[in-house]
C-alpha cells in the first residue's frame, strides 16, 4: 500500500463530530448516567422549594455521613453486578464486621487495639466473600442461591454472636463515622483531589498525543476538566460551614478513586468487564474466568465490611439488628438505581455514589416533608422500578442498533 | 508443490467414543493462498480444525508447521505457533469497544496498569493495513457495529499477533450481501499479505470466489484437493456428496483434478 493510501486509511477513521455522536448515543439508549443525574437535580430542586431546612449545611453533612455507609456497599455491589451476578448476603456481612470490631475492642473482653479489629473484621468479610465466590465460580452454583445462603446463615451469625448490644468505646473505630476535618484540612483536600485530577488528565492527554490520538473533542474535555475541580471545592465549601469534612466522606470519596482506578485502569478491571460482557469469549481468550469471579466476591465482602464498620460506628455500637433493615435494598438499589446493569458488563463504580445520594435525598427530604415510612418505601421502590425498567429498554435498543 | 507447505497434517485419526469423526485426514495450506475447507454436515471440517488449534487432541497423526514436525497440545501452543482461529460465533464482548476486543486476554500493561495509548494506535494500525475503514470510531462498543465489522474486528484481532495460519469458521454465515462482499475481500488480502487462510464454508459462491485450492472432506475422509481454477461448482458439490475417499494409505494427498 503506497503512502497515500494508508494516509487516506488512516483518515476514514476521523471521528464523527460531537453533535453527531451524542445524537447517536442518544438513538442507541447509550447515555450512562445522565438521566439519573438529571432526576436527581430535580428532585433535590424540588426539596429544595418545598422542604424546609433541606437546602442548609448541617443537612447535607447529615445526608452524607447517612449515605456513607450504604454507598460503600454499594461499591462492591457494582463489581458484582458487572460480572452479572449478585450479592445478596452484603449487608449482613457488613453487620458480621461491626460485630467483629465490636467484640475485638470490647474493654471487657478481648480488648485489642483498634487497626487490629477492624483488619481481622475485614479480612472476615473478604474471607466470605471468597468464600461464597469460590461456590459460584468453582462449583458453579448460581450466586442468588449462594448469597441468599448466605443471607440466612450471617443474619444467624450476628443472632447468635450479640448478647443485645455491645457499646463500641474505642474512639478510633468511632471516629470512621464521627470525625469531621477541620476548615484547612478540608480545603487542602480539595486542592490536593483537583491538582491530581486535572494532573492526570493532562499526563493522560500527552501521551495519547505522543501515540499520535488527538483529543476527540476539545470542548467536552475541558469542561470534564473542570467538574471534579468544582464539585470538590463546592462541597468543602458548604461542608465547611457546618462541622467540617466528614470522616466518613473521605472513605467514600477515597474507595471510589480506587475502585474507579481498579476497574477502568488495570488489567483486572478489564477482564471483569469482560466476564459479564461475554464469559466464553473472555475464556477462550485465556482470561482465567473463575479466578475473576472469585475475587469480585471478594471485593463485594471487603466493601461491606467497610461499611459495616461506618455503619457500625455511626450508632457507636452494634445490636440484633446490624446488617437488617433496607440496608440489603438500598445498597442493590443504589448500584442498579445509578445505571449499573443487572445483565453484567455495563456500569462504572461511580454509578453507586449515585444511586446512593439519589436513595437518601429522596429519604431526606420526604422525611422532613413528614412522609411515612410506607410512603418513602413505596417511592424508593418506583424509582427502582423505574431504573430497572429502563435499564432494560437501553439494552434491546443497543441490541436493535448493532444489527 | 515444490514449496513447503506453512502447515501439513498427515494421517490424522480422530475418534469421540464409537464415533470415528477423522480417518487418516490429509491437509495442508502454503502461506499466500486460501485453502478452502468443504463438506456436508458430519464430514468432519470442524473436527479437523479443532484438532489444528488444540482444543481436540488427535488420537494420530503428524502435524508439521513450516517443515518442522510439531505437537500442540493445547490453544496456548496453537497460538504460540502463530494459529489463530475465529470462531463462528466470533467471541467478542459486546460492551467493550473495538480496541478492548482487539486487546482481549493480552492488554499491553506496566504492572498491571493497561497502557491504552499504545494499544488504540496499534488497532488503528492493523485495521487501517486490512482496509478495514467502515468502523466510524474504534473506540465505540462492538454491541454499535454491523455483523460484518463485527467478523472484521474478528478477523482483524487474530491478525495482529503475528499470526501466521489464520483460519475462519463460517465467517460469511451471518452476513448480507454487501458484508459478505466485505469480509471476503478481507479474507484475500490476508493471503495476499503472505499469511496461509483456512476458510470453511458452505457457501460454494463464497468458496470460489476466495479460494486457492479446496479441500473436500466426507465423512471424516479425505475426497481430494482441487485446484480452483481449474474445477467448477458441479465438481465440488458432486464431492461433497457423493465423493468417493481417494486417498491410497501412505502417499500424501497432491491430487489434481478429479470427480
Amino acid at each position: 500500500m503506497s503512502a497515500e493510501a494508508a494516509a487516506s486509511e488512516l483518515e476514514a477513521f476521523e471521528p464523527e463530530s460531537l453533535r453527531q455522536r451524542l445524537k447517536d448515543n442518544f438513538r442507541s439508549g447509550n447515555l450512562g448516567s445522565w438521566p439519573v443525574i438529571a432526576a436527581l437535580w430535580i428532585i433535590v430542586a424540588v426539596f429544595w422549594q418545598t422542604a424546609p431546612n433541606f437546602a442548609t449545611p448541617a443537612n447535607f453533612t447529615n445526608l452524607i455521613t447517612q449515605m456513607a455507609g450504604t454507598c460503600l456497599l454499594a461499591y462492591g455491589v457494582v463489581f458484582v453486578l458487572l460480572i452479572g451476578e449478585i450479592d445478596l448476603s452484603v449487608a449482613f456481612v457488613s453487620g458480621i464486621a461491626g460485630v467483629v470490631a465490636a467484640r475485638l475492642q470490647d474493654p471487657t473482653g478481648a480488648d485489642l487495639p483498634w487497626y487490629i479489629c477492624i483488619a481481622l473484621a475485614l479480612a472476615a468479610t473478604t474471607a466470605i466473600g471468597a468464600f461464597q465466590g469460590s461456590i459460584v465460580a468453582l462449583i458453579g452454583v448460581p450466586s442468588f442461591v449462594v448469597t441468599l445462603a448466605g443471607f440466612e446463615i450471617w443474619q444467624g451469625v450476628i443472632q447468635e454472636g450479640v448478647p443485645g448490644v455491645i457499646v463500641i468505646q474505642d474512639e478510633m473505630i468511632n471516629n470512621s463515622s464521627n470525625y469531621f476535618f477541620g476548615n484547612r484540612a478540608g480545603w487542602i483536600m480539595a486542592g490536593v483531589i483537583s491538582v491530581s485530577y486535572v494532573g492526570g488528565m493532562v499526563v493522560a492527554a500527552i501521551s495519547q498525543r505522543r501515540h499520535g490520538i488527538k483529543l476527540q473533542y476539545p470542548t467536552l474535555w475541558l469542561l470534564r476538566l473542570l467538574v471534579v475541580p468544582v464539585i470538590s471545592f463546592v462541597t468543602i465549601y458548604i461542608l465547611n460551614k457546618d462541622r467540617g469534612v466528614p470522616f466518613a466522606l473521605l472513605l467514600v470519596v477515597g474507595a471510589l478513586v480506587v475502585w474507579t482506578f481498579v476497574a477502568k485502569k488495570t488489567k483486572f478491571g478489564r477482564h471483569v468487564y469482560a466476564v459479564g460482557g461475554n464469559a466464553e469469549a473472555a475464556r477462550r481468550a485465556g482470561i482465567n474466568v473463575s479466578r475473576i469471579r472469585i475475587l469480585v466476591f471478594m471485593i463485594s465482602g471487603f466493601m461491606a465490611g467497610m461499611g459495616g464498620i461506618v455503619l457500625a460506628a455511626r450508632l457507636n455500637s452494634v445490636d440484633l439488628n446490624a446488617g437488617g433493615g433496607t440496608l440489603l435494598i438500598n445498597a442493590i438499589a443504589a448500584a442498579v438505581i445509578g445505571g449499573t446493569s443487572l445483565f453484567g458488563g455495563r456500569g462504572e463504580v461511580r454509578n453507586a455514589l449515585i444511586g446512593a445520594t439519589m436513595i437518601s435525598v429522596v429519604e431526606n427530604g420526604m422525611f422532613i416533608l413528614g412522609y411515612s415510612t410506607g410512603r418513602i418505601f413505596i417511592v424508593t421502590g418506583l424509582i427502582l422500578l423505574f431504573a430497572v425498567t429502563f435499564d432494560a429498554v437501553v439494552r434491546r435498543r443497543q441490541i436493535r442498533a448493532g444489527r | 508443490m515444490a514449496e513447503t507447505p506453512l502447515l501439513e497434517c498427515r494421517g490424522i485419526f480422530k475418534s469421540f467414543g464409537s464415533v470415528q469423526a477423522l480417518t487418516d485426514v490429509d491437509f495442508e495450506v502454503q502461506a499466500g493462498e486460501v485453502m478452502a475447507l468443504v463438506g456436508d454436515n458430519g464430514a468432519g471440517k470442524t473436527t479437523l480444525i479443532k484438532c489444528i488449534a488444540g482444543i481436540h487432541g488427535m488420537d494420530h497423526g503428524e502435524v508439521f508447521f513450516d517443515g518442522r514436525r510439531v505437537s500442540i497440545h493445547g490453544p496456548k501452543d496453537a497460538g504460540q505457533l502463530g494459529i489463530e482461529v475465529v470462531y463462528q460465533d466470533l467471541a467478542l464482548c459486546d460492551n467493550l469497544d473495538v480496541v478492548q476486543n482487539m486487546y482481549l486476554g493480552r492488554e499491553a500493561n506496566r504492572f498491571s496498569i493497561l497502557q491504552e495509548p499504545p494499544m488504540e494506535a496499534k488497532t488503528r494500525e492493523t485495521l487501517a493495513g486490512l482496509r478495514v475503514t467502515t468502523i466510524k470510531s474504534i473506540r465505540q462498543a462492538v454491541a454499535t457495529l454491523s455483523g460484518g465489522q463485527r467478523q472484521s474486528v474478528a478477523v482483524a484481532r487474530a491478525v495482529m499477533w503475528n499470526s501466521r495460519l489464520v483460519i475462519l469458521d463460517e465467517p460469511t454465515a451471518a452476513l448480507g450481501v454487501a458484508q459478505t462482499e466485505q469480509v471476503l475481500a478481507l479474507v484475500r488480502r490476508l493471503a495476499e499479505q503472505g499469511l496461509g487462510v483456512v476458510i470453511i464454508s458452505h457457501n460454494l459462491h463464497d468458496v470460489f470466489e476466495t479460494a486457492t485450492r479446496i479441500t473436500v472432506l466426507r465423512l471424516g475422509a479425505n475426497v481430494g484437493v482441487y485446484e480452483r481454477a481449474a474445477c467448477t461448482q458441479q465438481e465440488i458439490v458432486h464431492a461433497i456428496t457423493a465423493g468417493t475417499p481417494t486417498k491410497v494409505s501412505g502417499i500424501p494427498t497432491t491430487h489434481g483434478v478429479h470427480a
